[in-house]
């Protein structure tokens, strides 16, 4: 027993050494070969970073597109979902108040077009991504907001709809972020 | 066909790809046979001389299980200190605060054994340091003593009679040089680069397009986060877990999050069959498993597709599928499968909040970990399921009316009580626990702790209920998700849970190697034709219907009272 416990703690440090000081150092190494240089890869806006790629951010004005509902308010530095039930009454109340403040602001859609990812809470609070129908519903309010044409305004939509990966694995999605990046760069 | 499930589909071929190859080469590495990584020699003999180990010195299965107790009781007492003076200690530059004792008590059992049920949030509870050297620590070799322990019952069978079952140092040392370390780099590499953070800055700031500050958490993650997936841990560097677009970027990530955590569970049984020298037998275990996986499977991703009934009731569109709680770059197809591979086998990440599938989805999640044997945990996975196959050999022998053997090993009245108390520990464990939970939550509402127990449910009704019963069933596979709205922080979820994760981690290990090196010292009688033949599809069917059967009398109620009364409330 004692000769066990011994080899256990020699053991024990001698992993330490190979498991928590040069095997991640090796990842951070070859991380700063990465986009981003391992720390995340950022966006920038006249130079000044404005955002993470990755993450998703808040937008609760009319000119931009809005991402989906948070949990923790686009907080990046604390992550969840809701965690609510799906037969939660107050939930359910929630997500109706949602779907009454996006046809609020976008008059012309009907209540069947609003896909459910643009009135439910994502997992991490982080989703950096909605819908190819999240973002074509709120394309006339946009457009009317930034007194664009609307054409312009669903070029920029496709030209931001990501397909599936190799175009047959998994959904489409849209970089909230990056599309509203790219309609601030237009007014330039 | 729909992309999504295209994309289910080729996750799982590649896997099976990848874990079939693997569990050859596995079987080769711990016969001591040559293989290509055997230029990692020296760097094992360096490690076994550094810690005054004889490698080539042969235990019996007592000695095997003192080792691994002795080196799990040391990691232990080891990290409860580490955890509580993290605020004292170096590399920590987002000055988080020590742990209390019984969150500390609470995480470093269920990091020790391989669960990873987190009852902080990685970004404000934890140090760059203790992420390193308690929790990726863990992750390595709480995997590599589960391996390190089925290799032991592997060993068992190899010969006729025997006693002599390798050493377990060796075994387990070569899980990680030789298994665990080159594979988590690959997979840690592949994660930097699709954008997971790597580098050991502190958290960023930055102005939003809108205005706003944001403050971003990050650091070294792809290294833990590859760990964790291979060795079935499942603890996220950041709270939500792989649903966190810097733990989990984009679909290709989330497909090799997804492999990883899959292949060395089959891989092992595909290296026991190799090993034993009787493959039929791996087979017919990796289709008994394939089957019940791809039944929890289809429910599920059929209940996620099918959205939430009380949204479609409003008008809304759910072409997609349900999306509370899922992140929209996998969609809820892929979701539903992750949700079923990390309860099915006891990783416990999510890439989804599980508090939020539907109803049916949240049953067959509490199942895949109630039956744990359906691939499983890193090791424990086949260990487990082999407690299910002696119950079905005894059964068997039982109706034939004759003495049940396996493998030419006579199975008597000391293997199979063996094996029936460690089939009652988990209903035991399961059920207790969620009613003294349930109990403390009615008759002691105002209890003065950190969470009150009044309020630490979520969601009212039946699925407050699921909520506890998922954190004790969660606990007892060592599976570490949760319906983690569940305000579990407290002293009551954290003692509890503590013990559930001890018991339901060490006596699920002792059982079934007792069992196999019991077995395996006796007298080895030759196949005749009376032998009662365990490789054959019959023999097959019968474990499986002993698995449902077992499952189906213990947990029934309980599953009855929590998500099934939900579903059925919704169709109203």
């Amino acid at each position: 027993m004692k000769k066990y416990i011994l080899q256990s703690i020699r053991l024990t440090a001698v992993l330490m050494v190979l498991l928590c000081v040069i095997y991640p150092l090796i990842v951070a190494f070859a991380g700063g070969f990465a986009e981003g240089n391992g720390g995340g890869e950022k966006l920038t806006k006249n130079g000044k970073v404005v955002g993470y790629a990755l993450l998703g951010q808040s937008f609760t004005k009319p000119e931009y597109f809005w991402g989906r509902p948070s949990a923790v308010g686009y907080n990046a530095a604390g992550s969840a979902g809701s965690n609510k039930g799906p037969s939660n009454p107050d939930y359910l109340q929630q997500v109706s108040d949602r779907i009454d403040t996006l046809l609020k602001y976008n008059p012309t859609i009907k209540k069947a077009d609003i896909p459910a990812d643009m009135v439910t809470a994502s997992g991490s609070g982080l989703d950096p991504n909605i819908s190819e129908q999240g973002a074509i519903i709120q394309i006339r309010r946009v457009a009317a907001a930034r007194n664009l044409d609307e054409k312009t305004v669903v070029e920029l939509v496709v030209k931001n709809t990501q397909g599936p990966l190799w175009g047959m694995f998994g959904p489409t999605s849209v970089n909230v972020l990056k599309l509203n990046l790219a309609l601030d760069e237009l007014k330039k | 066909m729909n992309t999504e499930l295209l994309g289910i589909i080729a996750t799982y071929l590649l896997t099976l790809v990848i874990a079939i190859p693997l569990g050859r080469y596995l079987a080769k590495v711990f016969a001591g046979e040559k293989v290509w990584t055997d230029f990692l020699k020296p760097l094992e003999s360096g490690i076994f001389k550094l810690s005054g180990i004889n490698a080539k010195e042969e235990m019996n299965w007592k000695q095997h299980m003192k080792a691994l107790l002795t080196i799990n009781l040391v990691w232990l007492v080891y990290g409860f200190f580490v955890l509580i003076y993290q605020d004292k200690l170096p590399l920590n530059p987002d000055g988080n605060p020590g742990m209390s004792p019984d969150l500390s008590f609470n995480t470093i059992i269920s990091f020790v054994v391989n669960c990873d049920l987190q009852h902080y949030s990685g970004e404000s509870g934890v140090t760059y340091l203790t992420q390193h050297v308690v929790m990726m620590f863990l992750m390595f070799v709480s995997c590599a003593t589960g391996i390190a322990a089925a290799v032991v019952f592997f060993k068992a069978f190899r010969d006729k009679t025997t006693e002599r079952l390798g050493n377990f140092w060796d075994f387990f040392v070569k899980s990680i040089t030789r298994l665990l370390l080159p594979l988590s780099l690959v997979v840690a590499l592949i994660l930097t680069f699709n954008g997971t953070p790597a580098s050991y800055e502190g958290k960023d700031q930055f102005i939003s397009l809108q205005g706003d500050t944001v403050n971003v958490s990050r650091g070294p993650a792809a290294g833990m986060i590859a760990i964790k997936h291979l060795g079935t841990n499942g603890g996220g560097w950041f709270g939500a877990n792989s649903s966190h677009p810097l733990e989990n970027p984009n679909y290709i990530t989330n497909s090799v999050e997804l492999i990883a955590q899959v292949i060395i569970p089959i891989a092992m049984v595909i290296a026991f069959g190799i090993f034993i020298r009787r493959r039929k037998l791996s087979w017919v275990i990796f289709g008994v498993m394939t089957i019940g996986m791809l039944l929890l499977l289809i429910s599920t991703v059929s209940s996620e597709l099918g959205g939430n009934p009380a949204l479609s009731k409003m008008g809304i569109s759910q072409t997609t599928g349900a999306m509370e709680g899922k992140e929209v770059r996998f969609g809820p197809a892929i979701s539903g499968y992750w949700s079923t591979v990390t309860t099915i086998i006891s990783t416990g990440s999510v890439n989804s909040m599980h508090d939020s599938t539907m109803p049916l989805t949240g049953a067959w999640q509490l199942l895949g970990m109630m039956i744990n044997s359906f691939y499983g945990g890193c090791g424990v996975g086949i260990l487990n399921y082999f407690i299910y196959l002696i119950i079905a050999v005894f059964i068997s022998g039982l109706m034939v009316g004759r003495t049940p053997e396996f493998l030419g090993h006579k199975v008597e009245a000391r293997e199979v009580k063996i094996a029936a108390l460690i089939t009652l520990l988990s209903p035991f464990l399961i059920l207790a626990g969620t009613a003294v939970a349930s109990y403390v939550f009615t008759a002691h509402g105002d209890a003065d702790w950190a969470v009150q127990p009044k309020n630490w449910l979520n969601n009212p009704g039946f699925h407050g209920f699921s909520e506890m019963l998922y954190e004790v069933t969660s606990s007892n596979a060592n599976n570490g998700s949760g319906f983690e709205g569940l305000g579990d922080n407290n002293i009551l979820w954290n003692v509890l849970t503590g013990f559930v994760l001890l018991l339901g981690r060490f006596l699920p290990i002792i059982g079934p190697v007792a069992i196999a090196g019991l077995l395996g010292s006796k007298k080895y009688i030759p196949e005749s034709a009376g032998t009662l033949k365990t490789d054959t599809l019959t023999f097959g069917l019968m474990t499986f219907a002993v698995i449902i059967v077992l499952n189906a009398l213990s947990y029934f109620p309980a599953l009855a009272l929590g998500p099934l009364a939900e579903y059925f409330t919704m169709l109203k």
